[in-house]
C-alpha cells in the first residue's frame, strides 16, 4: 500500500497558497524525515485568477509531482471548489471557506466548512494570513505532519518581525479545526 | 551536517552551477526559467562572480561566448522564445568551440505560448534549432536533484569537449519544490577545459588531439589568436572551402561521436522483464514512472528507459534495453518529436514504436499513461 498523501490547496492568485505548499513541503521533507514535493500552477497574472498548489507527502520515491487522486482538498473559493472536488478520492477530504465559498456541494467526500477568512480578519486583523490559518486547519484535521514540526518550518520561512502574528495565525486555524 | 533544502528545480540548478564552476551569467529574465537568473544574480557575486542582466537574449548569449573565452566558466538561461533568439550565437559557439551551458526550461509554444505551463516542444530544436552541420549535447533532468547533478554535468561536458551544452529542462522541473541534499565540495568531481601546453608562437587554437578536442587559452593569458564564426583552419583564420572546410566540420563531429561514452547517460528502470517499455525525459518520465506503478500492480510488465543525455541520441543503449520488449511507447508534451528518433534507432528491430503526445500545457497524469499502455498492448 502507498504511503503516498496528496494535498490540493486551491483558490485565487495573491492567497498565499504557494507558500503553504512550501511550508507544508519543508515540514515534511526536512523535519520528518518524509519524501515532499511541491508544485504549483498559475496563470500569466500576478494577482487574481485561479490559483492551485500541490503537495504530495510520502515515504517513498514521489514520481508523478502533481495531484491526481486527492486526499486533501482546500478550497477557497467557489471557482476552485467546483473545479477540483472531482479530483477528491472516495473517502478524502474537502476543507472550504465557509464565507467564500456559498454553495459547497456533497459529494463521495468527507466536507469540512470553516471561517478561515473571516477568522484572519476577526482574530489576526489581515486577511492575508488566510494562508497561514488554513495551515492550522489542514495540519489539526489531516494530522499528515505534526503542530510542532510545522510551527518550527512555519517560523524558519515567514519574514523576520512576523513571527508572533504568524503563529496567532496558525493556532487560530488549529483550534478552529479542532 | 548534511545541507538539505526543499528548492525548486531552478533553484537547485543556479546552485549545481556555482558547484561547478560557473562564474558568469548573462541572461534575459523569462517564465519559466527566471528563478535561475534571480537566484545567481544573488550568489554570484559571493563567490567573486559576475552577473549581468542584457538587453536581450542574443545579447546574452554573446556575453556568454566572451565571458567563457576570457577563461570563466559561463552560462545562460531561458525559455522558448529566448532559447529562439539564442541560436544564432549558439551557432557561433559551436563553430568557435566555447564551452558553456545553456538552459531552457521549457514552455508551452510556439511563440510565446503558455509562459506558465510546461511542454517538451523544443526537443528538436536543440538538436537543429542552429543551421549548419554542427554537434551538440543536450541533457534532461527529471528531478531537483538532477537538476542540481546535471548542471554540473552539462558544465564538465562542456569544458571537457570544447562545446555548447543544453540543459533541456521543462516547466514541471524548473518550478517544482522536492528535498535535496547538496553535494559536499569535491563529491562530484569537476572537470576544467585543457590548456596549452606549448608557448604562444606555437598555440594552434583549433587543432584538436588525440580526443579531437583543441586546448583552449583564456584571452589575457598571453595567447593571442583569431575567432570567427567562417570555416577557419587550426590557427583561427578564415579558409575558402575545400578538404580543410571539411576536415574541420568532421572533427567537430568526431569530438562528440567518438566520445559517446563519456558523454551518453540513461536511467533503465524494470525493463529486465518489460514487455512494454515507455520512453520519456524530464517531467513526462516522472508521470510515466507513476504508470509504471500502476501497471505492474495489475501485472502488466513495463519498464521505463530515461535518457539523461537526449543529444547526441542514445541509439545503441536503447536497441540494448529494447531488444527483448514486444512495445515501446514514447510519450512526450509535444505532438510527437523524438518518437521519430525512436522509430529510426528501433525501426527494423520488429519493436513497435507507438507515442502519446500532449500539447495542452497540461502534465500527464499517470492514469493517462497507463491508459495508453494498456491500449497497445490490447492490439
Amino acid at each position: 500500500m502507498s504511503s503516498r498523501y496528496e494535498i490540493r490547496l486551491s483558490g485565487s492568485g495573491g492567497q498565499g497558497l504557494i507558500l503553504l505548499g512550501i511550508i507544508l513541503g519543508e515540514t515534511a521533507s526536512i523535519y520528518e524525515n518524509k519524501n515532499a514535493v511541491q508544485s504549483q500552477s498559475y496563470g500569466p497574472e500576478a494577482r487574481g485568477g485561479m490559483s492551485k498548489s500541490d503537495v504530495i507527502i510520502s515515504d517513498e520515491e514521489i514520481d508523478y509531482p502533481k495531484a491526481y487522486n486527492v486526499d486533501f482538498l482546500l478550497a477557497l473559493t467557489q471557482q476552485s471548489f467546483d473545479r477540483y472536488t472531482r479530483e477528491v478520492k472516495k473517502g478524502g477530504i474537502v476543507l472550504y471557506d465557509s464565507t467564500l465559498v456559498h454553495s459547497p456541494r456533497e459529494g463521495d467526500y468527507r466536507l469540512i466548512g470553516l471561517p478561515l477568512n473571516d477568522t484572519a480578519i476577526k482574530d489576526i486583523g489581515k486577511s492575508m494570513v488566510i494562508n497561514i490559518v488554513s495551515l492550522g486547519a489542514i495540519v489539526k484535521i489531516s494530522n499528515i505532519v505534526t503542530i510542532e514540526n510545522t510551527e518550527k518550518a512555519l517560523l524558519k520561512r515567514v519574514p523576520k518581525g512576523t513571527e508572533e502574528l504568524n503563529k496567532k495565525a496558525f493556532y487560530a486555524g488549529v483550534n478552529l479545526a479542532k | 551536517m548534511a545541507d538539505i533544502r526543499f528548492i525548486q528545480g531552478n533553484e537547485a540548478c543556479a546552485l549545481g552551477a556555482i558547484y561547478a564552476g560557473c562564474r558568469f551569467f548573462a541572461g534575459y529574465p523569462i517564465t519559466p526559467s527566471s528563478e535561475i537568473a534571480e537566484m545567481l544574480s544573488e550568489e554570484l557575486p559571493l563567490v567573486d562572480g559576475a552577473f549581468i542582466q542584457m538587453e536581450d537574449e542574443i545579447a546574452a548569449m554573446a556575453a556568454v561566448i566572451g565571458g567563457s573565452l576570457a577563461g570563466k566558466k559561463s552560462m545562460t538561461a531561458t525559455s522558448g522564445p529566448g532559447m529562439s533568439l539564442k541560436l544564432e550565437n549558439l551557432g557561433y559557439a559551436c563553430i568557435t568551440e566555447i564551452p558553456c551551458v545553456i538552459v531552457n526550461v521549457q514552455r508551452g509554444g510556439p511563440s510565446t505560448g503558455l509562459p506558465t505551463s510546461p511542454a517538451q516542444a523544443d526537443i528538436m530544436q536543440a538538436r537543429w534549432g542552429t543551421h549548419g552541420d554542427h554537434p551538440i549535447i543536450a541533457v534532461c533532468p527529471s528531478s531537483v536533484s538532477e537538476m542540481f547533478t546535471e548542471t554540473v554535468r552539462a558544465f564538465n561536458l562542456a569544458e571537457m569537449f570544447r562545446t555548447p551544452v543544453i540543459v533541456l529542462s521543462d516547466e514541471i522541473i524548473g518550478h517544482m519544490r522536492e528535498k535535496i541534499v547538496i553535494p559536499e565540495e569535491g563529491e562530484i568531481p569537476i572537470v576544467n577545459r585543457k590548456k596549452p601546453k606549448v608557448s604562444p608562437e606555437e598555440y594552434k587554437p583549433f587543432k584538436g588531439e588525440e580526443d579531437y578536442v583543441p586546448p583552449m587559452a583564456a584571452f589575457g593569458e598571453g595567447y593571442r589568436y583569431h575567432v570567427t564564426g567562417l570555416s577557419h583552419n587550426e590557427e583561427g583564420f578564415p579558409i575558402q572551402s575545400g578538404e580543410l572546410v571539411h576536415q574541420m566540420n568532421v572533427r567537430m563531429h568526431n569530438k562528440i561521436y567518438k566520445n559517446l561514452d563519456k558523454i551518453l547517460k540513461n536511467e533503465v528502470y524494470m525493463c529486465d522483464d518489460a514487455e512494454v517499455i515507455i520512453f520519456a525525459i524530464g517531467g513526462s518520465a516522472r508521470s510515466s514512472k507513476g504508470a509504471i506503478r500502476h501497471l505492474r500492480e495489475e501485472g502488466i510488465k513495463a519498464g521505463l528507459f530515461r535518457p539523461l543525455t537526449i543529444w547526441p541520441f542514445p541509439e545503441d543503449e536503447l536497441r540494448r534495453v529494447c531488444s527483448k520488449a514486444k512495445n515501446v511507447l514514447v510519450v512526450e508534451m509535444n505532438l510527437g518529436q523524438i518518437v521519430f528518433e525512436v522509430e529510426r534507432v528501433l525501426g527494423c528491430t520488429g519493436v513497435r514504436v507507438d507515442g502519446l503526445f500532449d500539447s495542452s500545457g497540461e502534465p500527464f497524469t499517470p492514469l493517462s499513461v497507463a491508459n495508453r499502455v494498456k491500449e497497445i498492448i490490447k492490439r
